[in-house]
């Protein structure tokens, strides 16, 4: 049946994006265009006594200087997002949450909370004019206790962040299943560590942007945005603007990776928009990387205390896990990313005692979000060095101690007896764990390697091997909707509402399309990241899009093509069993030579008296369908790293990297390795080099590439990929997600294998990077010992 | 990151360059490649009244052999050093050290005169300048002057060069064709600026010892720094790795450096020590082998 699903069809985005003719938000450009820079404030945490704006709005060329005083009343604060925060009934008894209320004025009030928070905004005729204003503009500001350290920020006496509450603990949840205590006390040994995830910047190659243009005579707004969710874009601006949802459109053009930031609204979406009505005429606003590294949301930053129980053969019986997410100074996205730490923690594993419980503290940086992996790759730096641990204080291969804990093949779907965020039971679909780690060391050699290991290293070479494993819940709800019709000339169109930041959206489901209805991808249009067509939409987050646009795609066109063949069977007066579509045509098996084409049929759909339809069909060649997916959806992968480590020097190098994964059906399979081997290359970056480091008063000290350091091609090693595909259970393709899965296990992998390398030298990684300074003191700790 | 305003002249001789800077004197930047400079421009960390663009001035990009020493225009580009079989026959250390500034982007634009203007000590062409012995020739409308690294680079981002003059060329010291030479350096990425680098030439008689050693490191103090008390320590004696572990210590002992997110001043310590131990090392088994300066 399948004739392109499953293929490498070639990217249609490609010929755009590789030719440089693709349009962006800062390629667009309206005639009498203004654009705008932000002031941004350089303290964490202070007061803002006064804004002296005289000077900035006498320069030439300037048409308007805003501070919160002059938008009072007139611009609803960004508030956290109600569709993260409402919770199903059965969660809220079974975890027992609190989520305080909390917000972000888009232009800050009174005080600031973060370095880079918009204070005031400038528009003029061009940006270089723009910025000459914001060196004109002068804060009063009065330094207040900055808070940079969530152990300080939750204590009783801490300054509060967010005035309204009572604490900086903004949320927190209990999740438990078993006897976590009595494993505890029965165990032949405990490790406790505390263990670390940085806070990262999440870098897509095209920084946000925003072009609005207010059409005074319609009353409506025309809205360009970067953003990973035109349809959330909409209606947070008409929310907070209290205009109908009906009088803005947003186009997501282009859009040059999201990673999960771009899957919010920020400040400046809204009040680009609102500059435009208030000056009648366009204005813009271009992220520059130095504001993007200060202002762009950021992620991660998770500090965990755990304990684990054991037994002297390796099997794991309890984990007690008490953590903290740094949450920066607003919480928008209540317990995303904290939960999916706390249901994805024991992975892979059977482990029959667990227990989380977490708190998410505000503190005086950048707002967390999530960002490829949300709150995952926290979980299984946890979880694989708790393994690699537990088998280097046991003498045992960790190979041995995973094999120990994992869940069986015959064990499938298996029950992790708690919940998922949305309420269903936490049950793994479909996968094959114990022949994923076969595949995946068969595939880096893992054998070979541990025999030539030693006599590298006694030839001074240190060279290590390391392995990470996760499950991911994927293509999360709540809908996604495709609306897919034909027109008179037989041309197919699908509209969609999630949209894409280069994951090649209009290339798989095209297949998918194509497949359905018989034609090519070439023969289907599909348009994507615009408000303009579709009533609703979700987005691109969470590897949720071929999940939920995939079926709600395949689904609509399945249908279409039953109303295709219906119309053709009263056409051609035949069974619609007995009919084919190949290539945009139709035919009966018992009479090829009698034909219809999609013009034939849409011209007998077409309304009017003389429609030739079955009897009570309605006119017309289009289907809407919403996908609704019953839960997520579970892919799994195992993660191998070998390195080598320069002792003297403490640098890494990745020597090999092996991955196999199961994204239950491929659709593109060049499109699912690219997916892997990016997320792969920014869980690198996470691994050795990403860090954004703030100091005591808040200030960003990694404001530019000089200090926050991302790797190049150089350092990204070509993934060896192993694939595996067993289909999901939740919806009709079988489809999981794949996006984010790469960025989740690299951390740990890597650290696993340093610590590997170094053997028999006794290093602990608690914390990634693992920097060449890092590792040095450790080496040199060790030593010591 | 737009820059703030300022007014572009691109003169057509060195003559009216000097001109210019003498008009101006501190109002005015040289932009010739702007690897570094536009950055700081656009982040407004220097905001001139003119900037005065000699990218395309004539007689100031050649590379020639003269005397004992290589004439390098101060508008050669990075690229050109690293293809140039003059600098491959002659000065091969410079065609070695080059490969590590920046990516091949950067070295597609940046120029030789500009890196050496710009002083920054973890930068290679100072440091192998500095190995090497080399010469900078600025001038001004006063004339020419000729000054040794020591009196060129003052400290972090500061050269002596005085308002009114420019960087005319660099003279690199024709290598001896019986040294060896060695470039080591670690940078967190590829293109990244230097933790620490080293650069080396040795040369050692019939019986391995060491009759002329020129060591060189950066990224460690203020400026780039010719290791004097090493090079004297190993004239006369044998490369032995315990020789070898003095020079480590040694080297350690030299340096001063300053503490940053990408490791402390303890790190970049040890970490010059082994890098000035490894090159030397290199330097010493290449010259053995005579294969030296043609690796």
């Amino acid at each position: 049946m399948s004739k392109f699903v499953g293929q490498s069809v070639k990217r249609k985005e490609d010929l755009r994006l590789l030719t440089g003719t693709g349009k962006f938000v800062a390629d667009l450009r309206m005639e009498n265009m203004l654009e705008a820079a932000f002031l941004r404030s350089t303290y964490g945490h202070a007061r803002i006594k006064g804004i002296e704006t005289d000077a900035a709005k006498s320069l030439e060329g300037v048409y308007a200087v805003i501070t919160s005083n002059d938008i009072e009343g007139e611009i609803k604060p960004l508030k956290q997002f109600d569709s993260h925060c409402i919770l199903p009934p059965n969660l809220i008894e079974e975890i027992d949450p609190v989520i305080n209320y909390n917000f972000e004025d888009v232009l800050a009030k009174r005080k600031v909370t973060y370095a880079g928070q918009p204070v005031a905004v400038v528009v003029a005729k061009n940006r270089y004019i723009a910025e000459d204003a914001l060196a004109l503009l002068k804060v009063e500001y009065e330094p207040l206790e900055a808070l940079v350290n969530p152990f300080e920020a939750e204590k009783g006496d801490a300054p509060i962040i967010q005035e309204h509450m009572e604490s900086n603990i903004q949320s927190h949840f209990l999740v438990q299943v078993g006897d976590v205590d009595k494993a505890i006390e029965e165990a032949d040994y405990v490790l406790k560590k505390r263990l670390r995830t940085p806070r990262l910047s999440s870098n897509p190659m095209e920084t946000r942007g925003v072009l609005a243009n207010y059409d005074a005579v319609t009353g409506k707004f025309r809205v360009w945005s970067s953003t990973q969710l035109p349809y959330e874009v909409r209606s947070t601006i008409a929310s907070l603007l209290e205009i109908p949802e009906e009088s803005i459109h947003v186009t997501a053009p282009e859009v040059g990776g999201g990673f999960g930031p771009k899957g919010g609204v920020h400040p400046e979406e809204i009040l680009i928009p609102y500059l435009s009505r208030m000056l009648g005429r366009p204005v813009r606003w271009i992220e520059d990387r130095i504001e993007h590294l200060a202002a762009a949301r950021q992620s991660r930053d998770q500090i965990h205390d755990v304990e684990v129980s054991y037994k002297k053969d390796g099997t794991i019986t309890g984990i007690k896990d008490d953590f903290i997410v740094d949450s920066g100074a607003v919480n928008y996205f209540a317990l995303t990313c904290a939960y999916n730490t706390a249901y994805h923690l024991r992975g892979m594993y059977k482990i029959p005692s667990y227990q989380s419980k977490c708190r998410v503290i505000l503190t005086n940086k950048t707002p967390n979000v999530p960002f490829r992996g949300a709150g995952r790759p926290e979980a299984t730096f946890v979880m694989d060095r708790v393994i690699d641990m537990i088998a280097r204080n046991l003498a045992m291969d960790p190979v041995d101690v995973m094999k120990k804990n994992m869940i069986q093949a015959e064990e499938m779907p298996y029950d992790q007896g708690i919940l998922v965020k949305d309420g269903a039971q936490l049950i793994y679909d479909s996968g094959n764990y114990p022949d994923a780690l076969d595949k995946v060391l068969e595939a880096t050699n893992y054998k070979g390697f541990r025999k030539k290991q030693q006599q590298l290293k006694e030839a001074g070479k240190y060279v290590g091997i390391g392995i990470s494993s996760f499950i991911e819940g994927t293509g999360s709800g709540p809908f996604e909707s495709a609306l897919v019709k034909i027109d008179l000339t037989g041309h197919v169109t699908a509209h969609l509402g999630s949209s894409p930041q280069g994951q090649g959206h209009e290339t798989v489901f095209s297949q998918i399309c194509a497949d359905d209805l018989g034609v090519t991808p070439d023969q289907v249009t599909v348009v994507v990241g615009d408000t303009g067509v579709l009533p609703i939409g979700a987005g691109t987050y969470a590897s949720r899009s071929a999940v939920n646009a995939g079926s709600a795609i395949h689904e609509a066109s399945q249908k279409l093509q039953r109303k295709v063949l219906e119309i053709a069977g009263m056409l051609l007066d035949n069974e619609v069993e007995m009919l084919n579509i190949e290539n945009g045509t139709i035919y009966a098996h018992d009479n090829p030579e009698m034909k219809l084409t999609f013009v034939d049929i849409a011209n007998a759909a077409r309304p009017s008296k003389s429609s030739k339809l079955p009897e009570g069909m309605e006119p017309g060649l289009q289907v809407l369908h919403y996908f609704v997916p019953p839960t997520v959806t579970f892919a799994s992968s195992i993660h191998v790293a070998q390195v080598e480590v320069d002792k003297e020097t403490g640098f890494v190098d990745i020597q090999d990297y092996s991955v196999v994964h199961d994204c239950g059906t491929v659709i593109n399979p060049m499109i699912v390795e690219g997916q892997v081997q990016g997320g792969i290359a920014q869980g690198i970056g996470s691994a050795l080099y990403e860090e954004v480091v703030h100091d005591k008063n808040g200030q960003v000290l990694t404001g530019s590439y000089m200090d926050y350091l991302i790797p190049t091609s150089m350092e990204v090693p070509t993934v060896k990929m192993v694939h595996q595909e067993y289909p999901s259970t939740r919806n009709p393709m079988g489809i999981k997600g794949v996006g984010e899965g790469g960025a989740i296990s690299p951390p740990a992998a890597i650290a696993n294998a340093v610590v590997d390398a170094l053997t028999p030298l006794s290093i602990e990684i608690t914390k990634v990077p693992v920097s060449p300074g890092y590792l040095r003191e450790l080496i040199k700790e060790a030593e010591r010992v | 990151m737009k820059p703030a305003v300022f007014n572009y002249i691109r003169p057509e001789s060195v003559e009216e360059t000097l001109q210019l800077l003498s008009d101006y004197g501190d109002d005015a930047k040289i932009l010739s490649g702007g690897q570094s400079l536009i950055p700081v421009l656009n982040m407004r960390l220097s905001t001139p009244k003119y900037l005065i663009d000699i990218g395309r001035l004539e007689g100031l990009n050649y590379i020639r052999e003269e005397g004992d020493h290589l004439s390098v225009g101060a508008l050669v580009k990075h690229k050109d050093i690293e293809s140039s079989p003059l600098v491959k026959e002659l000065c091969p250390i410079l065609g070695e050290a080059i490969r590590w500034v920046g990516t091949t982007q950067i070295r597609n634009r940046g120029t030789i005169g500009g890196s050496i203007a710009h002083g920054d000590p973890s930068a290679e062409l100072p440091c192998v300048l500095a190995a090497l012995r080399g010469e900078i020739v600025v001038a001004s409308l006063e004339g020419e002057d000729v000054l040794s690294p020591e009196e060129f680079f003052l400290t972090y981002m500061l050269t002596s060069m005085q308002p009114d003059q420019v960087i005319k060329e660099i003279r690199f010291p024709i290598m001896s064709k019986k040294s060896a030479f060695s470039f080591v350096e670690v940078a967190r990425t590829h293109g990244d600026f230097a933790l620490a680098e080293a650069a080396v030439i040795l040369e050692t008689d019939e019986t391995e010892t060491v009759i002329k050693a020129q060591i060189a490191v950066g990224g460690v103090n203020p400026t780039p720094t010719v290791l004097e008390e090493v090079e004297d320590h190993i004239m006369g004696k044998k490369l032995t790795d315990e020789l070898l572990t003095e020079v480590r210590r040694m080297t350690e002992g030299n340096v001063d450096p300053e503490s940053d997110l990408h490791g402390t001043a303890e790190y970049r310590r040890e970490l010059v020590g082994v890098l000035v131990q490894r090159a030397l090392k290199t330097a010493g088994e290449r010259v053995k082998k005579g294969a030296g300066r043609h690796e």
